[in-house]
């Protein structure tokens, strides 16, 4: 019998990300997994440029959620210079971060997890037998990148993104004739994602999590809110640090985020439609509870579900923009630089983004944090792993090993700025053997 | 930003800067660019599903793309994706990443391939989070610029 899992995939980055699982006497007694590389990098990198480049610099940080990036820092930015867009300009951003969210999650559930449902290695093997569910889930990412080309204005890494607001902003006729029948056309595929995902199968797996999003008075959360959680947290922003602090793993290079006060904690679209369900629009909760699913939902699997429903939210939203849309006066607000601390925290497909940047008054940057959702998330995705395979651990091993893998995608973890291949690990302490 | 649909040819550099050698295929385009403005050049994260509906626009694609296939550093790949798989050496098996070579064996199944793919594959030294090309890899630019220049008028597909 095998005791190791090795499955290698060809390595663009040695020696970084990984899954160890280590099994003693009937339990699991180790659990460390190693898939992301906080943006260290670019925090120094950002020192001692101006405040104004930060949406060209951090957009680079994520090729999959550009957008995330360039919100969580133009708000950081405004909220130094004490600067608050609203209005028009406010609309546009969302209808932007509506597209990112839509190509994000489509690429996610349609081409990385739901092979893992249907028992298949990969999208490729999966569109051999279902073609045509597969065209229809690139067409609806395509509509998803073309709001944000759009609106960003290009494909990848969007260059209309400025402090204050955009350099250049669309006009009412331009919006509707090139968004509007697509976006409908996008709509309905959407319902037919919630539909398709809901009916893959899926196991029977629950934790009792502390979610946590961003929330707002009006609305499901994007670009702006209070940070609470399912057991009591509500704060600003602003106390995001004085609330979670990194543990160093020993294990790894990258560091654990954890609330102070209860541990581990989970971000992302599980934690914003627990918390935040209310807020989606009439059709998707219609949809969800067509499909079966409530206005709580504790399965990590059904992630992908979710997912879909938050797709089929962007594309409602996105439809409510531009239908509403008139021209902003200007392109973007005026921001003058004073020296300070500025806090953003915006909802990017994975979960919460925050960002804080210190400048001085020629708003020069002299200090940069940032903490994405995929490091949030990596305590209590140790913690799924370790809950998970206990009870399975009779199961085999190549079957257990792709279960994991189905557990870690749960989370839709963001490598994209770190490692690029994954290598698993699962060893029997009793018999010794390794493979 | 509206596509030009009837582009014949299409050159597409994928990369991240901000990764050693992956960014060479960035900074090839860039050259490819400023040597022959009139050629229809984009540069890419490598996002698969973004280059599946980039290159349905044209009827020719050469993609230039850094790999990681136990070769010299520096060594340029040149294959004809367009009529057959790439080698499973090249293919990043993430669990997490939809890239380039997941893209065009899907684009194959599903029948979205441009009529012409040529990929050139620049090995890579050194991946690690920081920006600047490795020497071996640096010296392979001009060299994968003239030769994509050469195979542009050779085939008589210049815009």
């Amino acid at each position: 019998m095998k005791n190791i899992i090795k499955v290698d995939y060809l390595a663009r980055v040695e020696g970084e990300g990984g899954l160890f699982i280590k099994m003693k006497d009937h339990a699991v007694s180790d659990v460390k997994l190693r898939i992301f590389e906080p943006p260290r990098f670019f925090e120094a990198f950002l020192r001692n440029r101006s405040f104004r480049e930060v949406p060209d610099i951090t957009a680079r940080i994520c090729g999959i959620c550009p957008v995330a990036y360039q919100m969580s820092s133009v708000h950081a930015m405004e909220d130094a210079c004490g600067v608050k867009v609203e209005g028009p300009l406010r609309e546009l951003r969302r209808l932007l971060y509506c597209g990112e969210w839509i190509e994000s999650h489509v690429l996610h559930f349609s081409m990385l997890h739901a092979p893992d449902f249907l028992g298949y290695p990969d999208a490729i093997a999966m569109a051999k037998d279902h073609p045509d569910v597969v065209k229809k889930m690139l067409q609806l990412k395509k509509i998803g990148n073309d709001i944000v080309t759009f609106v960003g204005g290009r494909e990848i890494h969007p260059i209309n993104i400025c402090v204050g607001g955009f350099y250049r902003v669309p006009t009412r006729r331009e919006m509707t004739r090139r968004l509007s029948e697509s976006l409908k056309e996008a709509r309905e595929l959407a319902i037919e994602a919630a539909h398709w995902t809901a009916s893959l199968p899926c196991p029977d797996f629950e934790q009792a999590y502390e979610y946590v999003s961003l929330q707002h008075p009006d609305e499901y959360p994007y670009n702006e809110g209070r940070l609470v959680s399912n057991q009591g947290l509500d704060i600003p922003i602003s106390a995001f640090y004085d609330h979670i602090t990194e543990e160093h793993m020993a294990h790894s290079t990258s560091l654990h985020s954890v609330l102070k006060a209860r541990g581990s904690y989970h971000v992302g679209p599980l934690a914003r439609y627990n918390l935040n369900f209310e807020k989606l629009t009439p059709l998707t909760q219609e949809v969800a509870h067509a499909i079966g699913l409530g206005a709580t939902c504790h399965n990590p699997f059904k992630s992908i579900v979710v997912r879909s429903l938050e797709t089929l939210y962007a594309c409602d939203e996105a439809l409510r923009i531009i239908d509403a849309y008139e021209m902003p006066e200007r392109p973007a607000v005026e921001v003058q630089p004073r020296a300070g601390v500025g806090h953003g925290c915006t909802e990017a497909p994975r979960g919460v983004l925050y960002h804080r940047y210190k400048i001085d008054e020629q708003g020069t940057i002299l200090d940069a944090r940032i903490a994405p959702p995929t490091a949030q998330n990596q305590r209590t995705i140790e913690k799924d792993l370790h809950d998970f395979v206990t009870p399975r651990m009779d199961t085999p091993h190549e079957k257990l090993t792709w279960e994991c893998e189905q557990v870690i995608r749960n989370y839709d973890p963001c490598i994209s700025c770190s490692t690029h291949f994954l290598t698993l690990h699962i060893e029997h302490e009793e018999t010794g053997s390794e493979v | 930003m509206e596509m030009n649909t009837n582009q014949q040819l299409m050159i597409i550099g994928v990369g991240n800067a901000f990764r050693g050698d992956d960014a060479v295929g960035l900074i090839v385009a860039q050259h490819i660019r400023e040597h022959a403005p009139n050629l229809a050049v984009y540069e890419s994260s490598g996002e698969g599903a973004a280059l599946m509906s980039l290159w349905q626009q044209a009827e020719t694609v050469l993609l230039i793309d850094a790999v990681s296939s136990k070769s010299e550093p520096g060594t340029i790949h040149c294959l004809d994706a367009s009529n057959q798989p790439l080698p499973t050496s090249w293919r990043c098996f993430s669990t997490h990443a939809f890239g380039v070579a997941e893209a065009i064996e899907l684009a194959r199944t599903l029948g979205q391939l441009p009529r012409q793919l040529t990929v050139y594959g620049i090995e890579g030294g050194q991946f690690a989070l920081q920006p600047g090309l490795s020497p071996a890899v640096e010296q392979a630019v001009p060299l994968v610029v003239q030769r994509i220049l050469h195979d542009v008028t050779s085939q008589g597909t210049a815009a």
